[in-house]
């Protein structure tokens, strides 16, 4: 079972919703119902499944109902229709007492502004949710105090927020967050309000705590970056309907609609970039000077399980297995040649990216870049594809 | 033309014919005269007088046996500490001279009257209008009931409040009192409203996502957000109960207003003169002191 399940979620503001429910229910679209009824509709119908210790990313333009969708989970928002099943309790139908309870245990929520209490220091605005909860005062020091050294900010406890610079005031609604120890974290924007630098910092981040942490975490954006760089799966919403639901590859490459295709194509760099840009410098072996156990260590070193072998003048030989060369040194050859496989996908270094992505995804092992005289240049491996594509530097070439 | 119009104006004037003269005067003076007859009214009215009195009373008294040089040297020294911080040494400076200035002109127990009117005027406006405020701010409809009387409070001319404050409550210090609370409230509501709502959404939203009961989030969150905003209503409440206490000379109630009042019916040039400073400096004691007391927001 997954961790939330959201069934038939929407939201309709303004005055006596039930027809514009109806129509959402014939499928009619967001302009008609507004123009038949006067109602706005902020989250339409939506349907998905957001799983124990992944981050689920919401994606879409402003006005695309992903903020309220993100405030009808934790009932910020209260929903005119639908289901949000927590744990099996459903969430949509909890009395104040319950949710409360829900709100101080299980979910906390990351605000674009932060939301920090300007008149608290930085240890009471981290102290606040368990304060709430009536816990005693040195207990909860001491967790606000443990809660703040995971974001890194010890020693600012007895400053006050409006003393902070922007991102550190974001690891203070972080830390607040993570006080709770809430099994769900609900992050609204959370980067949005950061400058470039200091947002990709936060995203390492968040990626380096989610490592240890492994929250469930709802995600909220409105950049394709970032959302492929955190996501382990993306929601794409348009009006308040959700348009496709993916891993990032999924999204990249195939695209539900036209708008997905557009949001996508917005920042392609698959058609910018070529596997120059991507390409890292590779582990090789010299089928001529170097035998089976220096090729062992060199793929045990480097912790890859194949190693592209070359000769004196780095032409390209073909590619070894770990597991082959392993065989040869047991058998006490030295000889790496006869393991040579020459079958290996090979490109130049002007292919574009996006026909990589076919070469990648038939292709065990990292795609060769050769230039003239088949010399090796470089290997172009999935990871990069993906860092590069989700806004990563890439190399410069004059 | 001109008896054209002269025909033109007489028809709408016959118009007004048909319009009845309404007694409003009339209808408010019988409802006082009911109110005033009733018994529940008379014991309701007779606690009230009874409570402003006795505090008002509790403060002239109390401040009465403290000597005039320990009086100022003790407000000198207290708003020195406020000031401390902020390096605004002009206040206690003010404090200490004005305050001696009044001494020697020999208003002192004037101004001790007066301070402990407006300081029972604004306590009873603070300990009514703080509530209302939070309620006007947690509810549109009562917003929209209490926005209106607020208005009506504020426009009507002061001296008008004389008249129902004595009909009740006689003349004297506590219809004064009474008076300066309905003229002086309003900014107190007022402000304790406007602070409240001022607070930023995604605020409220925070103390809401970590599950605040309404109490907690009022508490906690709301009161100390609107704290600054609420402080500069108190202040005004201040300024405006001071100056209705002169007004409130006119039925009586004594303090530098009684000065006032009499230096005018005489014309005393002198005597005018001298309350006035000395009601011009009380109020940018307590102006100043006020603010002192209320630091610089913080900003989220």
């Amino acid at each position: 079972m997954a961790k939330i399940e959201v069934r038939n979620l929407s939201k309709i503001f303004g005055k006596r919703p039930k027809p514009a429910l109806e129509m959402l229910r014939e499928k009619r679209s967001k302009d008609e119902i507004l123009k038949e009824t006067g109602l706005t509709v902020g989250v339409n119908r939506a349907t998905f499944d957001v799983e124990e210790g992944e981050v689920f990313v919401i994606m879409g333009l402003s006005g695309s109902g992903k903020s309220t969708l993100v405030r009808l989970l934790n009932r910020l928002i209260d929903p005119t229709d639908g289901q949000i099943q927590l744990d099996g309790d459903d969430l949509a139908k909890m009395d104040k007492q319950a949710l409360n309870e829900v709100r101080r245990k299980k979910m906390s929520m990351v605000f674009q502004k932060f939301g920090l209490f300007p008149f608290r220091t930085i240890l009471q605005n981290v102290e606040y949710g368990l304060e709430i909860q009536g816990m005693e005062k040195a207990e909860r020091k001491k967790k606000a105090t443990e809660s703040l050294a995971l974001v890194g900010l010890k020693g600012y406890e007895d400053q006050y927020p409006d003393q902070l610079s922007g991102g550190m005031q974001q690891r203070v609604g972080l830390a607040r967050a993570l006080a709770n120890d809430p099994d769900i974290l609900l992050m609204d924007e959370a980067f949005s309000a950061l400058d470039p630098l200091i947002r990709k910092d936060m995203q390492d981040e968040l990626l380096d705590l989610q490592v240890t942490m492994q929250k469930t975490i709802v995600f909220i954006t409105h950049d394709l970056d970032e959302a492929l760089r955190i996501g382990d799966r993306i929601m794409i919403m348009k009006d308040g309907a959700i348009v496709q639901i993916g891993t990032p590859e999924d999204i990249l490459m195939n695209p539900a609609d036209e708008y997905v295709r557009r949001f996508v194509e917005d920042v392609d760099r698959s058609k910018v970039y070529t596997a120059e840009n991507i390409m890292i410098r590779p582990e090789t072996i010299n089928g001529e000077k170097d035998g089976a156990r220096v090729a062992l260590k060199r793929m045990r070193d480097a912790n890859i399980s194949s190693i592209y072998v070359v000769n004196r003048s780095r032409q390209l030989q073909g590619i070894v297995h770990a597991a082959d060369i392993a065989e040869a040194v047991k058998n006490d050859e030295r000889d790496i040649r006869p393991y040579i496989q020459t079958d290996v996908p090979t490109c130049e270094k002007t292919m574009p990216m996006h026909d990589l992505f076919d070469l990648t995804s038939t292709s065990s092992v990292p795609i060769a870049v050769v230039g003239e005289n088949n010399k090796l240049e470089g290997i172009v491996i999935r990871s990069q594809i993906l860092a590069a594509l989700s806004g990563k530097e890439v190399n410069i070439v004059e | 033309m001109s008896e054209a119009w002269e025909a033109i104006y007489n028809w709408f004037d016959a118009i007004l014919d048909f319009l009845p003269e309404l007694p409003v005067g009339t209808w408010i003076e019988d409802f006082v005269d009911w109110l005033r007859g009733a018994e529940f009214a008379g014991l309701i009215f007779g606690g009230i007088r009874g409570a402003v009195g006795w505090t008002t009373e509790l403060f002239d008294g109390f401040f009465s046996l403290i000597p005039p040089v320990l009086f100022i040297l003790i407000l000198t020294v207290l708003s020195y500490l406020l000031v401390r911080k902020s390096g605004k040494y002009g206040l206690p400076i003010l404090v200490f001279f004005g305050l001696l200035f009044i001494e020697s002109i020999g208003y002192w127990d004037d101004l001790i009257l007066t301070l402990s009117l407006v300081i029972t005027a604004t306590l009873i406006s603070v300990i009514i209008g703080i509530p209302v405020g939070i309620w006007m701010a947690q509810s549109d409809l009562v917003r929209n009931i209490v926005t209106p009387i607020l208005d009506f409070m504020q426009t009507m001319p002061a001296f008008v409040y004389l008249i129902p404050a004595v009909a009740f409550f006689s003349i004297g210090i506590v219809p004064g009192v009474i008076a300066s609370v309905i003229f002086a409230m309003p900014p107190t509501v007022r402000f304790t409203n406007l602070g409240i709502r001022q607070v930023p959404s995604e605020i409220i939203e925070a103390s809401d996502a970590f599950g605040s009961t309404s109490k907690q989030k009022l508490f906690k969150v709301q009161l100390p957000m609107a704290k600054v905003t609420m402080m500069a209503g108190v202040n005004q409440t201040i300024m405006l109960a001071l100056s209705m206490v002169v007004i409130a000379a006119m039925i009586g109630t004594d303090g530098i207003g009684r000065q006032v009042y009499y230096a005018v019916g005489r014309n005393d040039m002198a005597m005018g003169f001298e309350a006035g400073i000395s009601l011009v400096i009380l109020a940018i004691i307590l102006d100043r002191l006020t603010q002192a007391l209320n630091p610089a927001s913080r900003k989220a």
